[in-house]
């Protein structure tokens, strides 16, 4: 099985995605216990491939058993390997989470598609981080976008209107990506990575090379929603559905960063990005006014998903930043931020779920008083908070670190400080959440009650299901130990992605 | 008579970058939802375009089939240059089951969209949320 | 999700006689073309998706000529769901089959151990099954899109 794996981590869901189909119209209760079996054994899966990958080195996996470059490759190096399993355990948790959720929000005999198109968005996912060959990517980047925009048109509202809105503009990058990848297959005649990599290195005074690198850019960020380009992001996130919202904004934005980083530092030698083109001043700029403009949007919010939503759109400022500055201590920071970004941003996307599940409340200031009646839940929320703000020994803490010492030691200032300048706005963001939730004033509360004609009491405890409580502790307990064991994590895994030349 | 060198000699670089932006334009410029649709199936078609072009080659090419090659009877030596590449036909095969693929669920979308507005103009879309949000 | 009032459309069937006998007469020749250029797709312009479109093209000519109730009647939905999932499991079936018997993910080679064929001619037979894969997949996927947005989602007959 471990020669193998790489394969297996594609194939599994993707058989399985046809199988719950199938399994579904049979009964309808047997999809759940199913994709959730699946999902588990995709993290052993990817915990398998990262063993191999420390103790082997890169794996390089022929698909079909031609020899690159004719035939398309898997390369898994520790960049790779860590990623996936991010998005493997990230899947699986927001899984688990997704049963009363969706049969709250959902049609009964749609559940099973619901499922199925979960489950190709994760093979998608899966396949953008796994391969090495460009027009792969591609491929799959499209059907995990596709996959992304069935599942968030299923949601509230304004969904469908947010979903079109998505399918214009994500398919503007992808075809941006798709040109990319033309320019360089004309040139080159290669669309393996690391074949291209032995051929771009005399070729880089070429005008063609250097707009293909501004296409890669600039579709890349229209799908990670970077500044300029992400208009589309809080209303597809906000008015979608709770599972949907933790799934995709945890995982999508963070597989688009590790395209980025792959194209600008593996593809093309740091050499380029960083010397040969002002590409790390502009993308630092770029991402510095993100940072800033979303906390300030944040502020504004009402609508506690929105908040999340424009906070998600820092944190890409954040990994982008990370990546620009162009050290070693600020690519740690980048990679280590994915990670502690995802879990921050899954926890705080299923709390919401909770919340909307258990008394049907979207705008913050219905929350109040709201630690009288989920205790448990305003407890994880706090925690969550701090952690994005950044406080010890919560894992925002540390990604923060490093990244403050990558600005720190290229010189640049102003980004440090932009950089604590956003986590003090992000402060004042959940801290005026937390005053409206424990401290206002008495009788102020106006809880809008979903029909449930036992428990009137309005400040019962009531929290909401174990299956939806069960993932939010383990998120939690990921933040904390995250933060705790963060060191390890730098030194047996990340230190070995940073690319060459740093 | 060097710019005529440019302009005639990449023709096939000019027809598709006009395709592209009239697609482009479409995207951005039309209130119809459908007319977005459309122009964003013209820009994926210029792109699709692109890649074919960079196939062809010198010489008179011909299509990458093996001339007499049904059977077994194929066992002798091809001279590549004759055939033209085939690789971006490949390619461009997914590419265009791709753009089907976002069309259809573009065009599910649209008739949700008519469904909840019972229009396709975005101003009016626009409005009734406007009115929707007041009254609330 | 609140719709709007939905005005009933009483949608009328004007028969004619022209179009109905050309369909008739033309539908199975298509049928029999698509499936030829399934199988054609190493010596011909051809292959699953192409094929996979013209064999879903003949239903869609039914459902132009006649109505829904036609083409629902010869292909239910539940079967069209069913076929779309049965093509994915042959594509991911051939490749796991390769998987099983030792080599990497669809390396058809390895397919000479239980195909009476050398190597060279396994890996051909492993792409022709592949592409029936594809069509029936592209042809249940084709009529799915054109019924459902032909009749703008109103025809779902499947009880919950």
């Amino acid at each position: 099985m471990t020669t193998q794996s790489p394969a297996l981590l594609i194939i599994v869901p993707l058989i399985s995605a046809i199988l719950c189909l199938l399994l579904g119209l049979i009964r309808r209760g047997l999809c759940y216990p199913f994709v959730v079996a699946v999902l588990g054994v995709s993290v052993i899966l990817s915990f398998d491939v990262m063993g191999t990958v420390l103790n082997d080195g890169v794996i390089r996996y022929r698909l079909g058993g031609w020899d690159p470059p004719w035939g398309i490759e898997y390369m898994i190096d520790h960049l790779n390997a860590f990623i996936a399993i991010i998005i493997a355990s990230i899947s699986f948790v927001v899984a688990i989470f997704s049963r009363k959720s969706i049969e709250h929000e959902l049609a009964k005999g749609k559940i099973i598609y619901f499922y199925t198109i979960y489950l190709l968005l994760f093979t998608g996912l899966m396949g953008i981080v796994v391969t090495g060959d460009v027009f792969n990517i591609y491929v799959f980047l499209e059907i995990a976008s596709l996959a992304g925009y069935a599942l968030i048109a299923i949601g509230r509202d304004r969904a469908v209107l947010a979903s079109f809105e998505y399918v214009v503009l994500g398919t503007v990058g992808a075809c941006f990506y798709l040109l990319g990848v033309g320019y360089l297959y004309s040139v080159t005649g290669s669309l393996n990575i690391m074949d291209l990599t032995l051929r771009l290195p005399e070729l880089y005074h070429s005008k063609v090379i250097l707009i293909a690198f501004a296409f890669f850019m600039v579709g890349l960020a229209l799908k990670i929603a970077l500044f300029p380009l992400h208009v589309w992001l809080p209303d597809a996130y906000t008015y979608a559905p709770s599972t949907v919202s933790a799934m995709v904004a945890a995982t999508m934005t963070k597989v688009g960063a590790y395209v980025m980083m792959r194209i600008m530092f593996t593809l093309f030698e740091p050499y380029f990005s960083i010397k040969l083109l002002p590409v790390t001043t502009i993308l630092g700029w770029v991402a510095a006014a993100a940072m800033i403009f979303g906390c300030i949007q944040a502020l504004a919010q009402t609508d506690f998903k929105r908040v999340l939503c424009y906070i998600l759109i820092a944190e890409v400022g954040y990994i982008v930043l990370g990546i620009s500055v162009g050290n070693r201590a600020g690519f740690t920071g980048a990679v280590l931020h994915i990670l502690n970004d995802a879990v921050m941003m899954a926890c705080l996307f299923m709390i919401a779920g909770a919340i909307y599940y258990k008394t049907g409340m979207r705008h913050i200031y219905e929350f109040a008083h709201l630690h009288k009646k989920m205790p448990v839940t305003v407890t994880c929320l706090v925690i969550a908070a701090i952690s994005v703000v950044g406080v010890p020994p919560t894992c925002g803490f540390f990604s923060k670190w490093y990244l403050v010492l990558g600005a720190i030691d290229a010189r640049q200032w102003f980004f440090a400080f932009l950089l604590l300048a956003s986590s003090l706005m992000v402060a004042i963001v959940f801290f005026k959440m937390m005053q409206t939730i424990f401290f206002a004033p008495a009788g102020e509360s106006a809880h809008a009650h979903i029909d449930e004609p036992h428990k009137e009491h309005k400040h019962s405890r009531d929290e909401a299901p174990a299956s939806m409580m069960i993932p939010i502790f383990i998120m939690v307990a990921g933040i904390l130990l995250l933060g705790i064991f963060s060191g390890q994590i730098v030194s047996t895994v990340i230190q070995f992605t940073v690319p060459k030349g740093f | 008579m060097d710019t005529m060198q440019f302009i005639i000699g990449k023709f096939n670089y000019w027809i598709y970058i006009v395709l592209m932006m009239i697609g482009f334009y479409a995207m951005i410029a039309k209130r119809n939802l459908v007319k977005k649709i459309v122009g964003m199936n013209i820009f994926q078609t210029a792109i699709i375009l692109f890649f074919i072009s960079t196939s062809s080659k010198k010489g008179g090419a011909t299509i990458p089939i093996i001339q007499g090659g049904h059977g077994d009877a194929a066992g002798h030596v091809i001279d590549a240059a004759q055939y033209l590449n085939p690789l971006p036909h490949v390619l461009m095969l997914t590419a265009i089951v791709v753009m089907v693929s976002t069309f259809g669920v573009a065009l599910a979308l649209l008739i949700m969209i008519y469904r909840e507005y019972r229009t396709f103009e975005e101003d009016e879309i626009y409005e009734t949320l406007e009115v929707m949000r007041l009254k609330k | 999700m609140h719709y709007a009032v939905k005005e009933v459309q009483v949608k009328e069937r004007y028969p004619d006689v022209t179009i109905e006998t050309v369909c008739r007469l033309l539908i199975p020749p298509i049928q029999l073309f698509g499936l030829y250029v399934i199988a054609h797709g190493h010596y011909s312009p051809g292959g699953g998706f192409q094929g996979g479109c013209i064999l879903g093209a003949s239903f869609i000519m039914m459902f132009i000529a006649y109505d829904i109730g036609e083409v629902k009647r010869r292909m239910r939905e539940k079967l069209n769901t069913i076929l779309c999932a049965t093509g994915v499991l042959i594509y991911a079936g051939i490749g796991i089959l390769c998987l099983v018997l030792g080599a990497n993910y669809l390396d058809y080679g390895i397919l000479h151990q239980i195909l009476p064929a050398y190597p060279a001619k396994a890996r051909a037979l492993g792409t022709f099954g592949i592409e029936i894969g594809v069509g029936i997949t592209v042809m249940s996927v084709m009529i799915s899109i054109f019924l459902n947005i032909g009749t703008a989602g109103e025809h779902e007959g499947e009880p919950e």
